[in-house]
């Protein structure tokens, strides 16, 4: 049959706080010897010292759909930019949009999430932030630009980790987790990093909403003994360590998980998110959550940037499978309680 | 939007698909426009393949890289592209280069007079040319989605975020500002010079009565709009972007401002492009599934061209006397129909 559809491309949106080495990464990624062609949208020309003849200069605009609604804003370049690049389809394998160091992630996921046009064709990869492991811990508590980019990350490679030391590094890292436990964080030098670990990740793909899990706890599973050399240097909260990362609150910027072993109620649940991300959506970065609901044998996942959502049941639960449901909200000032209330009132009793 | 119920009557549809000359291009397509007896169909890059009445298929390389706008006035072809290039295209097949962005940015819009001057864009940038005169250009608030040039005078509008801007290069400080909240893509004057429509990024079109810029807006679309096509004398302004072929009334004094749209030629399907006949009530639609069908905007009768099982129609138009149909799908492959 012709009906068919080629692949989509995969676009990973490469953020970071000025200096934190954005460039390094890209220029790394590029000259990498992989085999692949990469298009790349890119704020400032020249930086890249690669030749590529689809480096793609944008100019981060932004605009509000439905009449002026914030978290409905998208970048009407990108969606200028997908659609020229269309045109050019099996000349590239993917897409790597780089933005400014002071742009907030969201529009451009918010992009993918609403342009019909840019999701038939092209899927959010993810959101990778890069961070510099001597000046993040200054940067967020000055620059609520640096906290949105670590927050909104899927995966953070904590750069310049040489140039810090390992007191100071356990600190940088303590900060990140407590505003978001659930990005894949990597330590590097020169942004030296396996492109695995950046590239294809699949983050919001709701067939892989399984990493729901903090990273610092799938971390332990088989990085334990690097982790206990970091604990015998790190007397400060190697005894509460697991939840003791809460150590460094963020004031306005956290996660908040949810979890429940009994059923909810569908028809109570969809509403309540629905209304949660409409009145609550300018404070709720990301959401994830993958769900079991009463007499329902199918687990059901959702995602969400801002106010948007999408959902779907994803596959069967499996035999000896526990029926979980669990819920992810990273944000700014999350009223939590409310959240943790409402959430409750949708398990059937 | 109202259900559309056939007539009870109605017998099954009238096919003229035997009749068609069937093209292989061998390329995606974007667009096609008739250079003189020639359809020439726009590539989505480098080429452009001429397709004369014998249906015999000869191509021009006309950019280095995606072709991103294409504009024609029966005579020559005006295309911009990602080499940051702007070309034009006669009817003999001869390419001439109009214009080189210095910093080879991409050529997003094009537009052509019918006296021959031309216009594009670049980022915010619009650029115009007329004959020997001196380039000139106007930088507006965001980067350009369209352009398009009034019927009459020297007057440029120019679709960018939260409105157009109307601008006659020839005169300084002219530049005039109609705000609309969104992001306005495609835009079109009506050939009375009376309205101004643009397509908006949102699944809906935007109008101002150029008299008193009064709005005028035009809803109710499930996908976005990306062809609209004025039906002979400017009566109708025919849409893509639903089940349904959407005509706005244009008729009267006040547009379609309190009036609903007729909604033929419904599918199960999307309409992708629309073109209407240049002398006769009669308009040409594509659909997303392949299908070509020719309609009477009278009463709505369909003559099926071409079946569904395929690609979205891509690419439809009309030679200057209306006698001739040509058209393509997104990977290339289409038709020519003789009336």
């Amino acid at each position: 049959m012709s009906e068919a559809t080629a692949p989509k491309i995969p676009v990973t949106v490469l953020t970071g706080y000025l200096g934190a080495g954005k460039t390094t990464l890209l220029n790394r990624i590029l000259s990498e010897n992989h085999g692949k062609k990469y298009a790349v949208i890119v704020n400032e020309f020249g930086e890249i010292g690669i030749d590529n003849d689809l480096i793609i200069g944008a100019d981060e605009e932004v605009f509000e759909m439905n009449n002026g609604c914030i978290c409905c804003t998208v970048r009407g370049d990108l969606v200028r930019i997908m659609e020229g690049l269309m045109k050019r389809k099996g000349k590239f394998d993917a897409i790597i949009v780089e933005t400014t160091g002071l742009a907030d992630p969201a529009p451009v996921a918010q992009t993918f999430f609403v342009d019909e046009d840019v999701q038939k064709n092209a899927r959010l990869d993810a959101v990778v932030t890069v961070a510099d492991a001597k000046w993040l811990s200054d940067r967020l508590k000055d620059a609520p630009e640096a906290k949105n980019q670590i927050a909104f990350a899927d995966v953070i490679v904590l750069n310049k980790t040489d140039l810090v030391t390992k007191g100071e590094l356990a600190e940088v890292e303590a900060r990140i987790r407590a505003i978001n436990p659930y990005a894949k964080l990597h330590r590097t030098e020169r942004c030296s990093v396996a492109l695995a670990d950046v590239l294809d990740r699949g983050a919001f793909d709701l067939d892989r909403i399984l990493d729901i899990e903090p990273d610092f706890l799938n971390a332990d599973d088989h990085d334990h003994d690097h982790d206990h050399h970091h604990h015998g240097h790190d007397h400060h909260h190697d005894h509460d360590h697991g939840h003791g990362l809460k150590h460094y609150h963020d004031e306005d910027m956290q996660s908040l998980s949810l979890k429940t072993d009994k059923p909810l109620d569908p028809n109570v649940f969809m509403p309540w998110l629905q209304n949660l991300v409409q009145v609550e959506g300018g404070k709720i970065l990301r959401s994830k959550g993958i769900l079991a609901f009463h007499d329902d044998d199918d687990r059901y996942v959702f995602q969400g940037v801002h106010m948007m959502l999408e959902g779907n049941h994803q596959r069967k639960w499996k035999d000896g499978e526990p029926r979980e449901s669990r819920l992810v909200f990273i944000g700014r000032e999350l009223p939590q309680d409310l959240i943790r209330q409402g959430f409750e009132s949708c398990i059937v009793s | 939007m109202k259900e559309f119920t056939p007539p009870a009557d109605s017998a099954s549809i009238v096919s003229v698909t035997e009749r068609v000359k069937p093209l292989a291009l061998g390329m995606v397509v974007t667009s096609v426009h008739f250079l003189g007896p020639r359809a020439a169909f726009v590539g989505g890059e480098e080429t452009v393949a001429f397709v004369d009445g014998q249906g015999e298929i000869s191509k021009v390389a006309v950019h280095s890289g995606g072709i991103l706008s294409a504009a024609s006035d029966g005579k020559r072809l005006v295309m911009g592209g990602d080499d940051g290039k702007v070309v034009s295209l006669d009817a003999k097949g001869e390419v001439t280069l109009l214009a080189t962005d210095p910093k080879r940015r991409w050529i997003d819009a094009v537009a052509l007079h019918p006296d021959g001057a031309y216009a594009w864009s670049a980022g915010k940038t619009a650029f115009f040319k007329s004959g020997k005169s001196e380039e000139k250009s106007l930088e507006v608030p965001s980067t350009v989605g369209g352009l398009a040039f009034a019927p009459k005078g020297q007057r440029l509008a120019i679709a960018h975020y939260n409105g157009a801007t109307l601008w006659f290069p020839n005169m300084a400080g002219s530049a005039e500002f109609l705000p609309w909240a969104g992001s306005h893509l495609g835009v079109t004057f009506s050939p009375d010079n009376k309205f101004l429509v643009t397509t908006m990024h949102e699944s809906a079109l935007h109008g101002w009565r150029l008299a008193d810029n009064r709005h005028m807006r035009m809803t109710g679309y499930p996908g976005r709009v990306r062809s609209m096509s004025w039906s002979a004398g400017g009566k109708a302004l025919a849409t893509s972007g639903a089940d349904t072929v959407i005509l706005w009334p244009f008729a009267s004094k006040d547009g379609p401002m309190g009036k609903e749209p007729a909604m033929l030629a419904p599918l199960q399907a999307r309409v992708s492009v629309v073109a209407c006949h240049p002398r006769n009530d009669i308009f040409a639609a594509g659909y997303s599934d392949g299908t070509v069908l020719m309609v009477r905007l009278e009463d709505g009768a369909e003559i099926l061209v071409r079946r569904n099982g395929t690609p979205p129609v891509a690419a439809l138009a009309w030679n200057a006397k209306g006698t001739l149909l040509a058209f393509a799908d997104e990977n290339g492959d289409g038709g020519l129909l003789e009336l």
